[in-house]
């Protein structure tokens, strides 16, 4: 064991993890976190607790992971090289270990252009590959980056997205080769809505060994509606959505439409289930939190596995 | 080439309010060949501090003169005989240039009458580009030669991130993602190896003030 996470725990017992997600507050009402993570408990194995995500100024990540630490989850706690250089990162690990924070993902971070704060300078001092070999160095060789000891070690279990849709499509799985180099233990995906393409990448990345070095977990986000099917289609970088999908949600009734997403989704993690090189799902259901029992019971991930 | 951009006529003035006698001093070099600091910029601009003081009735003497390089000493002797008779200097050289003029004549204020923007290259008359950010480790051999330090929005040295959008960037469509170009440019030359390896975090040599002494030379001794 790298960890000891539960995460860790369930992926190599060999069952097929699920993981879901959560956006910390705008501000400091701790119940909020609290409430988003009541819906999720018993239903992932972990939570993604994301960091300032879409580059907007949220609850601290760490912050949000010890709130839902307290409830009994475990948290997946995000860390983006927008915000923070390797000293903060390091120094944040740090604590984060030391509060019983087992899980990260180490993430480049939207860029700073398209949140609250614009004109803020983005920071990159590493980025999310470096990320990786940092965490990496610290657990395994028990040293910062400058090459100093840490004093007893943070066992972290180390995670990374990868997009397999953005161009180039044929390098996608390159990058995925050069982050297991560096050290990830597992992958969280891009949410999926071209399964074609997806597929394509899951035999690429098995003929290349690279699903037996690492534990892939395909993203997905179940669409709640015709509108939100063509954002993401047409003002979310690095998304890939068929028209196909987008015809199936227009096919019923309007009041409809978030039922045949979460058919949608189900369907998908059906076929995540027997796809080879897929270690679990990860399960994206943004401001939807309240609706992940549903999808679990209905995706029949439960009960999670107690390992 | 250090390329700049003249500062909003209301600023300079603003900055030169209360002098009644100003020195403007052109560079020859890299801001005259971008049109913002040279021989007919300072014309330009004194005519207007001019035309302004005259409508706003407040006499106030401008001066011109444009050396070949604000940052060579030897090309600022020629000011030494004339900054006494001024109350203020206003420079259109680069920052580089105009801390120069500053150092050399420390009694005297010095205010700048450009924004130095980039070291970029010249597309078209007028049209100029950044391409590099002086980071002191230049990874260009690796890259296919375009840098990802200034072109890559984030300044990855491992891209494309998930943002890399149909060859774009995600921060505008309008602006290329450096490292599916990078991709493309090794691709064609066969050279994808070259970018199969991680690059290890940089060493941010330009984090203080740099200095070059090139090999066979010494610090000259300070005046």
């Amino acid at each position: 064991m790298k960890s000891g996470s539960n995460l860790e725990k369930v992926l190599t017992a060999g069952h097929f993890a699920f993981t879901g997600e959560l956006g910390p507050p705008r501000g400091t009402d701790a119940d909020e976190v609290r409430k988003k993570a009541s819906h999720l408990k018993g239903m992932v194995d972990a939570v993604n607790i994301t960091d300032n995500q879409t580059a907007v100024v949220r609850m601290a990540s760490w912050a949000a992971s010890l709130i839902i630490l307290q409830e009994g989850l475990e948290p997946n706690y995000q860390m983006v090289c927008r915000d923070r250089n390797r000293l903060a990162m390091q120094s944040d690990i740090l604590g984060a270990y030391a509060h019983g924070i087992r899980n990260m993902l180490c993430l480049s971070g939207d860029h700073q252009k398209f949140g609250d704060h614009p004109q803020a300078k983005g920071v990159f001092d590493i980025d999310s590959m470096q990320l990786i070999g940092m965490v990496k160095k610290m657990r395994d060789e028990g040293k910062f980056l400058g090459g100093t000891e840490v004093g007893h070690p943070p066992k972290i279990f180390i995670g990374a997205a990868a997009n397999p849709f953005a161009d180039p499509f044929e390098w996608r799985v390159h990058r995925l080769a050069k982050k297991i180099k560096a050290g990830v233990d597992f992958i969280q995906t891009q949410c999926i809505y071209n399964m074609e393409k997806f597929r394509t990448w899951v035999k690429q990345s098995n003929d290349m060994g690279l699903t037996e070095k690492v534990y892939l977990l395909a993203g997905v986000t179940p669409m709640k509606s015709v509108g939100m099917a063509k954002y993401m289609k047409n003002n979310v970088p690095g998304m890939d959505v068929p028209d196909e999908l987008i015809k199936r949600l227009q096919g019923v009734d309007k009041k409809l439409q978030a039922d045949e997403g979460i058919k949608i989704a189900c369907e998908q993690i059906e076929e995540f289930k027997q796809m080879k090189g897929v270690a679990g799902v990860h399960l994206m259901a943004i401001e939807w939190e309240h609706k992940v029992p549903e999808i679990a019971e209905r995706a029949k991930m439960l009960p999670r596995p107690v390992v | 080439m250090i390329v700049a951009k003249r500062k909003p006529f209301d600023e300079i003035k603003s900055l030169l309010k209360g002098y009644k006698k100003v020195l403007n001093v052109g560079c020859g070099t890299c801001v005259a060949v971008c049109l913002a600091g040279g021989e007919k910029e300072v014309a330009v601009l004194n005519a207007e501090l001019d035309m302004a003081s005259r409508l706003e009735n407040n006499p106030v003497e401008i001066g011109a003169i444009t050396v070949e390089r604000q940052c060579d000493r030897e090309y600022l002797e020629v000011l030494d005989s004339m900054v006494n008779e001024y109350d203020a200097l206003l420079s259109m050289a680069c920052g580089a240039g105009i801390q120069f003029l500053a150092e050399r004549y420390p009694a005297k204020p010095v205010f700048p009458a450009v924004d130095t923007t980039f070291i970029g290259v010249n597309q078209a008359v007028g049209w100029y580009e950044e391409r590099c950010r002086s980071c002191s480790s230049c990874v260009l051999g690796l890259t296919g030669g375009i840098c990802p330090v200034t072109m890559c929005a984030k300044g990855l040295y491992n891209g494309p991130c998930g943002g890399t959008n149909k060859g774009s960037c995600e921060i505008d469509k309008n602006q290329p993602c450096a490292w599916h170009m990078i991709y493309e440019r090794l691709k064609a030359q066969n050279r994808l190896d070259c970018i199969t390896e991680i690059t290890p975090p940089s060493d941010w040599q330009n984090q203080i003030p740099r200095t070059v002494i090139q090999p066979g030379y010494k610090k000259p001794e300070q005046k």
